[in-house]
């Protein structure tokens, strides 16, 4: 029962990830004050902010990596913090991750990288396992590069590499941690299109951590802006850009001043300066 | 500003057994997970290769060498007795008591350690065993206890290896080239150096040198600060803390074998 109420989230919508009151904390650092967010089941949700507002620690904490101070974490009907080690790999396998390095096993070639997950999880015949590796190098373009070692790589190779080995268990969701970040603009592109044709096509729940606006907005079906540990702006992203809120239109236009200060905190400038030539 | 010193020497007094604790509690995951690799034997026999098989060449030139210096050492101060003859004696046991286990040890940190740290290091800063966490696998029994058991079970090889070729080296210097008997150097030796009280012992010692050099350097890999700079701290914490621990150790396993 409990379950079930936890499952509806925004707008009555079956909601496959539910963060409720998420404080997390680094030393003295807050990095979550108080988040609470859905992510409805099927759609391409994007977490958006500026770098060091803690979105990669948001994955990590849906992924159960990390142990958040307040709050919880209901990812397919389970609280992941209660979960004993044995059931939260069992969840992780409903999961597919892209990590922004790509996070490829550096000693196997492209081929056994996508393979890895399905020789460790089951039993199926070589022959079995070499289709479906095929098919998901397939479904990125990659299927001829599958002999290359991950130094042969370019990055945005990389990326569909690990987007192929993400979705090898056939998961039910998969998190993109900062996918477009230092990709050229063809590299994006396909990165882009492949994210959402994947999460069509295989019937997937995606979450885009990205601070690359348009890119993300343009796959998203609901986006929440963070800054400052705290959900500061969500909705569909055409609503975003319609916001009234100042932080809002200043992250998504890229403006250099506004709610977040081009300078970092400091004092007076004419303190300094009236300081002569004594050192700080 | 007095207490400054005294609260640092605390927080580094906490540091230093909240990483002790670590380790242990890393130990014994790292046994929990070894019975799980029998039946992926393959884990292991690649680790076998490049923890083991790859450190042979280092161990065989060094026991060589070793074995030489000894026969030399050796005989020059054995003749002033008119005992040189006892020199395959002085030799087998100096290596199979102590340098075999040692410095096989000790080279094994500086080669097969440091690599090791560097690798499961690297291998968190590239994020490849967060990777692993999020597909399910556990690092720890896909990367770190194949490593262990490896290493666990070729320090004992290596330095019997590195014996055995000591005494070689030993007996080229001795008989080969100072004119030593060729008889009495093996029969002395076959007299003198006892199974249970010299081999086993040594065997024993080179299973803990093993042990805690093996455990010395996944635990630093795998807790390393995920940067260049804190894989490179891992790497020489490993080889500095492995020679320590093992110097630290042989005097209390002598003192435990050997003294009366």
């Amino acid at each position: 029962m409990e379950n079930a109420v936890r499952e509806t989230g925004r707008n009555g919508q079956q909601a496959v990830v539910q963060v409720r009151g998420l404080v997390f904390s680094r030393g003295e650092r807050m990095i979550f004050d108080g988040v609470d967010l859905d992510i409805e089941r099927g759609k391409v949700t994007a977490i958006m902010g500026p770098s060091g507002t803690g979105k990669t620690t948001l994955l990590k904490l849906i992924g159960g990596q990390l142990r958040p101070t307040a709050g919880t974490i209901v990812v397919d009907g389970e609280n992941v913090h209660e979960l004993a080690t044995r059931d939260l790999y069992r969840l992780r396998q409903r999961m597919g991750m892209m990590f922004q390095s790509g996070a490829l096993l550096t000693d196997l070639d492209v081929y056994a990288n996508v393979a890895f997950p399905i020789r460790e999880h089951t039993d199926l015949p070589e022959t079995l396992v070499r289709d479906l590796v095929l098919m998901k190098l397939q479904a990125v373009g990659l299927r001829g590069a599958a002999g290359l070692m991950p130094a042969e790589l370019s990055g945005g190779m990389a990326r569909r590499v690990a987007m192929a080995r993400a979705i090898a268990l056939d998961p039910m969701m998969v998190l993109y941690d900062e996918p477009f970040t230092g990709q050229d603009p063809i590299s994006m592109g396909i990165l882009v299109k492949l994210i959402r044709e994947l999460n069509d096509a295989l019937g997937l729940t995606s979450i885009v951590v990205s601070h690359d606006v348009q890119e993300t907005a343009a796959i998203a079906d609901y986006a929440y802006l963070l800054s400052d540990g705290k959900v500061v702006d969500q909705g569909a992203p055409e609503m975003l850009w319609k916001s009234a809120s100042d932080w809002s239109q200043q992250f998504l236009n890229g403006e250099p001043d506004g709610p977040v200060a081009f300078h970092y905190p400091a004092r007076p400038f004419r303190d300094d300066l009236m300081q002569g030539g004594r050192s700080r | 500003m007095i207490l400054d010193p005294l609260q640092q020497l605390g927080r580094k007094g906490l540091a230093y057994f909240g990483r002790l604790g670590r380790g242990h509690l890393f130990l014994m995951q790292t046994l929990a997970a070894v019975p799980g690799l029998v039946l992926r034997p393959g884990l292991v026999i690649r680790q076998l290769h490049s923890v083991g098989v790859l450190t042979l060449l280092i161990i065989l030139v060094s026991g060589l060498f070793v074995g030489m210096v000894l026969g030399l050492q050796g005989y020059n101060t054995l003749v002033d007795f008119g005992a040189e003859e006892s020199l395959g004696v002085v030799v087998a046991l100096s290596l199979v008591r102590e340098l075999g286990p040692v410095v096989a040890a000790l080279l094994f940190a500086g080669r097969a350690g440091s690599a090791l740290t560097a690798e499961i290091g690297l291998m968190k800063a590239t994020e490849q065993l967060s990777g692993m966490e999020m597909m399910a696998v556990d690092p720890i029994r896909r990367v770190v206890a194949p490593r262990f058991v490896a290493g666990f079970i070729s320090m004992p090889l290596l330095a019997a290896i590195f014996s055995i070729v000591g005494v070689y080296g030993g007996y080229f210097v001795g008989v080969g080239l100072l004119g030593v008997d060729d008889g009495a150097f093996w029969s002395q030796m076959q007299a003198k150096v006892d199974l249970n009280d010299d081999v086993y012992n040594g065997v024993i010692k080179s299973f803990v040198f093993g042990f805690v050099a093996v455990w010395i350097a996944v635990f630093e890999g795998y807790d390393t600060v995920p940067t260049s700079e804190g894989v490179s701290r891992a790497t020489t914490r490993t080889v500095v803390h492995t020679a320590l621990a093992v110097l630290g150790l042989d005097f209390v396993l002598t003192a435990l074998m050997f003294g009366d």
